[in-house]
């Protein structure tokens, strides 16, 4: 069974088709890519995924269940999490807090026990508070814990954005534009980071990206948007040559 | 590695020990002193009148800061009508003192009379939060002045209880003893959701309700947690406030009322117990030595005030906690992990 | 001259009209347009200065208690007429309105929203209650117009009440005529939508938001003035509630929306006359604040107002 199936989705913002007749077929471990020219209507699929907007229509199933509908906490429960393309970290709290919230899915104990520290938060709370520590050491981030998210560099900042997303457990992991603000050494780097990741959380990735360098070098298969609409789908070297894509992205003399 | 620098290594981690397993026992003996001294003092009475009453006020102040702050402050929205929990909180156990429990039972059943006025605080603080899942800022706002408002307007409405004249005729209940123990109730109550996962999903809506959202906090249970608890207390606030002064009217419960508590919790500062705890302090001591100014005390607090916000926008403690509020467990447990990981990372070579 | 004790929102109407349906119908009109200019006034100031700061000025509903107190203090000791009195108070809450803006408010611009909302509060509190410190009793304003009544058929209509409306609506056009048409009016637009690129096109933000003060507050003076011709007797509380009902009217149309602010206020109006006709006066705020609060239960944004989209 795949891991995901995205079948005619569709979604209007009044009047105007941001997302239209969008199909996805993801296998488990598979590594996929969204690339297409601003304002394609990439991020308003990850939205819709993720529970922020609500499909005009189509479908959307994960698992087999259907996420149309959903709470956004929900379809985390489920096992999606995600990255922004602007960095959406809790700014004011420290970088061990950032992760712990993550967990909150998975947390054992009820509001009352919480309320009085009583019965099975005790455990609970340790085992949160050392499997983030375990997570943040994973990324290097454990001796910065108690810093505060906003203090921490840009380059520490998407690492505990990733963090953070891994914390929630998810069995698909969707990252915005990861490689945004960075050089191309860095690209190289996160090139790495991002398949090892991939390895040693098991998970699936689907990315929307634009800097090439790193879409052609690690996606398995891409899929291209414009105006909401898909235009292309196939392997990295096919996207590359499809004139479609190149019309596109560079206009129609360039293209022809 | 030299004998003094290993003996420094050592003297720091007993440092840091020793501070931790002072922390161990500061609550429990500064719990049980002060409660001691308040029993002695209600019954031998060496405290002036005057100065119990103004420590009662300070105590009722301190539930009504801090349980505002949980939703000002760590959640970040923007609450003005918390009177309004105040107000039922304070009929409900006036009715019960009064009216419903059979004579001179009173003073055993009084703590059932607090809690009853808290409870019924709290089912209306579920109502109110249900219109906060969907508006935010200045709307939700709207929803709780209106909310405050609408709570007097029916209170004066009822001449059952009194309306406009309000009721009298409560017992001098509240205590010394029973401020000191509801105060630390609820400091201990909203410090253990603060640093729980709850807590943490509070204080993640206030950063970013929609990531906080995409991370799998499921706001709405958190809303429901934050604004019932803080209604609860409000409630019990009003409790204890009906049988300190012995006469309630909806008056009381006005907007300025909410105002009062708005800059009680600003002043202290948002998102900090520390910060609510002193807030309610200044702010009633300060109104007391400054009565004999008249009507001019209130010219010169909201100067104060404003000159405040100016120069420190958060409050005094904004969203700075002092040490001793944190749980002990934490910070246990993070040290624990960083030894385990040096061991770790000392035994492979 | 004669003096018609006109309908206050503290008691139940006594206006005239109470025969056919018709005519008791349109008495209440009046009564209500009247009460919703003076809270649309108010309501404007509200909304243009959250508009263009995205601040919610608590201070307002007791700028115009002092706009009714100036206008106490010019008709009684200056003995000056209607024009002058009018005219003077709305600038002298105009300038206040300004250095309150240049002291309290702009060194908070960079702080977040609710330390400026909570100075405002401060604000609010230090005008109430240094106004009761220099004046513990209530004022009464003398009489600056001769009020007449003019009965059409079993209809009473007061000059009063017609100037008041009249007058408003003035007011409100040429508000509207500033914001739509003029060079100012268009920079405090621009400022609404993007506080950052603005100065860099030559606008002079400050000179700009304190013109916005000045008028939204000279605009409350006025409803000052106006409510203490109407309802005579004025206090330093008065602007408390008032304050707190204007700024609903606002967010009812509305936040930052100018024709939304009117139309509040309107409909505030109408609401509390009709209930004060139909419900004994207690019941009121009450059913006033019922409804407003199920409106915007409907109507999360306001009537006129926008969700503002969240990009993510």
């Amino acid at each position: 069974m795949p891991l995901l199936k995205i079948s005619g989705l569709t979604h209007r913002f009044a009047g105007l088709c941001a997302v239209s007749d969008f199909n996805l077929l993801l296998q488990q471990n598979e590594l996929v890519g969204i690339i297409g020219p601003n304002g394609a209507g990439k991020t308003t699929v990850f939205n819709l995924m993720t529970g922020v907007y609500r499909a005009s229509e189509g479908s959307i199933n994960f698992q087999g269940k259907e996420l149309v509908g959903l709470d956004p906490h929900s379809i985390t429960r489920l096992g999606i999490a995600r990255t922004f393309q602007n960095i959406r970290l809790f700014k004011e709290l420290s970088v061990l807090d950032n992760v712990r919230i993550a967990h909150y899915g998975q947390m054992a104990y009820s509001p009352a026990e919480a309320l009085l520290h009583i019965g099975r938060f005790r455990a609970e709370e340790r085992r949160i508070t050392s499997q983030a520590l375990d997570l943040l050491a994973v990324f290097h981030l454990d001796e910065s814990a108690n810093e505060t998210a906003k203090n921490l560099p840009y380059g520490l900042q998407r690492r505990l954005e990733m963090a953070r997303a891994l914390a929630a457990e998810p069995k698909l992991l969707l990252l915005d534009e990861p490689a945004a603000g960075m050089n191309p050494n860095e690209i190289f780097q996160l090139m790495d980071f991002i398949g090892w990741i991939r390895r040693t959380f098991s998970v699936t990735i689907l990315l929307i990206e634009h800097q090439m360098r790193l879409v052609m070098g690690i996606c398995e298969r891409l899929v291209v948007l414009d105006f909401g609409a898909t235009i292309a789908e196939g392997l990295p070297a096919e996207i590359q040559a499809n004139p479609k894509v190149l019309e596109a992205y560079l206009g129609e003399e360039v293209a022809s | 590695m030299s004998m003094t620098k290993i003996k420094a290594a050592g003297t720091a981690l007993l440092n840091q020990w020793r501070f931790l397993a002072g922390l161990k026992y500061f609550w429990p003996v500064f719990l049980a002193a002060g409660l001691a001294f308040c029993i002695a003092a209600d019954v031998y009475d060496f405290v002036d009148l005057y100065l119990q009453l103004i420590i009662i006020y300070v105590g009722i102040n301190i539930i009504l800061t801090a349980s505002l702050n949980l939703i000002n402050g760590y959640m970040g929205e923007f609450s003005v009508g918390h009177a309004g929990f105040m107000a039922i909180g304070a009929y409900i156990a006036s009715i019960l003192t009064v009216y419903v429990f059979p004579q001179n039972t009173a003073g055993i059943l009084f703590p059932a009379a607090i809690l009853a006025g808290g409870m019924g605080a709290a089912l209306v603080g579920f109502l109110v939060a249900i219109p906060s899942f969907k508006t935010r800022g200045d709307y939700l706002a709207i929803v709780t002045l209106a909310f405050g408002m609408i709570v007097k307007s029916i209170l004066e409405n009822i001449d059952a209880v009194g309306g406009p004249r309000g009721l009298l005729g409560m017992e001098k209940l509240t205590t010394l003893p029973w401020v000191f123990f509801w105060t630390a109730l609820c400091v201990w109550v909203i410090r253990n959701l603060v640093y729980s996962n709850f807590g943490r999903g509070v204080l993640s809506i206030r950063e970013d309700e929609i990531a906080s959202d995409l991370m799998g906090v499921n706001t709405r249970q958190v809303k429901i947690i934050a604004f019932v608890v803080s209604s609860f207390f409000a409630g019990i606030a009003g409790g204890l406030f009906a049988h300190a002064l012995q006469f309630i009217n909806p008056r009381m419960f006005d907007i300025l009322k909410s105002t009062d508590i708005l800059i009680m919790v600003y002043l202290g500062g948002i998102g900090s117990i520390a910060g609510s705890i002193l807030g309610a302090v200044i702010y009633t001591v300060l109104l007391e030595i400054l009565r004999p100014l008249g009507v001019w005390r209130m010219v010169f607090m909201p100067l104060m005030l404003v000159l405040l916000m100016i120069y420190r926008p958060r409050g005094i403690m904004g969203m700075r906690e002092i040490r001793l509020f944190t749980p002990l467990r934490d910070l246990v447990t993070e040290k624990l992990w960083r030894q385990k990981k040096k061991e770790a990372s000392d035994a492979s070579p | 001259m004669i003096q018609i004790k006109l309908p206050s929102p503290r008691s139940p109407p006594a206006g005239g009209g109470e025969g056919s349906g018709m005519a008791y119908l349109f008495q209440q009109a009046l009564n209500a347009l009247q009460l919703g200019s003076i809270y649309a006034l108010i309501a404007l100031g509200y909304t243009m200065v959250y508009g263009i700061l995205t601040m919610i000025n608590f201070a307002h509903g007791d700028l115009f208690m002092v706009g009714a107190f100036f206008c106490f203090l010019l008709a009684v000791y200056l003995k000056l007429s209607f024009v002058p009195t009018l005219l003077l108070s709305m600038l002298g809450v105009a300038c206040l309105g300004v250095i309150i803006e240049r002291l309290a408010y702009k060194p908070l611009r960079a702080a977040p929203r609710v330390s400026a909302i909570i100075t405002a509060l401060g604000v609010g509190l230090f005008l109430e209650n240094f106004t009761l410190a220099l004046s513990p009793y209530p004022k009464h304003i003398p009489p600056l117009l001769t009020n007449t009544t003019w009965a059409i058929g079993s209809l009473s209509i007061s000059s009063l009440q017609v100037l008041v409306i009249a007058l408003s609506l003035i007011l409100m056009l040429i508000l509207d005529f500033v914001v739509q048409r003029t060079k100012a009016g268009m920079a405090m637009r621009a400022i609404s939508w993007d506080k950052t690129i603005v100065p860099l096109m030559g606008v002079p933000v400050n000179k700009i938001i304190s013109l916005t003060f000045a008028i939204g507050t000279g605009l409350g003076g006025a409803a000052g003035v106006m409510y203490g011709l109407a309802y005579p007797v004025i206090d330093p509380y008065m602007g408390i509630m008032v304050g707190w009902k204007a700024f609903i009217c606002a967010v009812v149309g509305g936040i930052g929306n100018v024709r939304g602010a009117m139309i509040g206020g309107f409909i505030l109006g109408a609401v509390e006359i009709l209930v004060a006709a139909f419900f004994p006066s207690t019941y009121r705020d009450f059913v006033a604040f019922t409804l407003l609060l199920v409106l915007l239960i409907l109507r999360p944004y306001g009537i006129l107002g926008k969700p503002q989209p969240q990009k993510v």
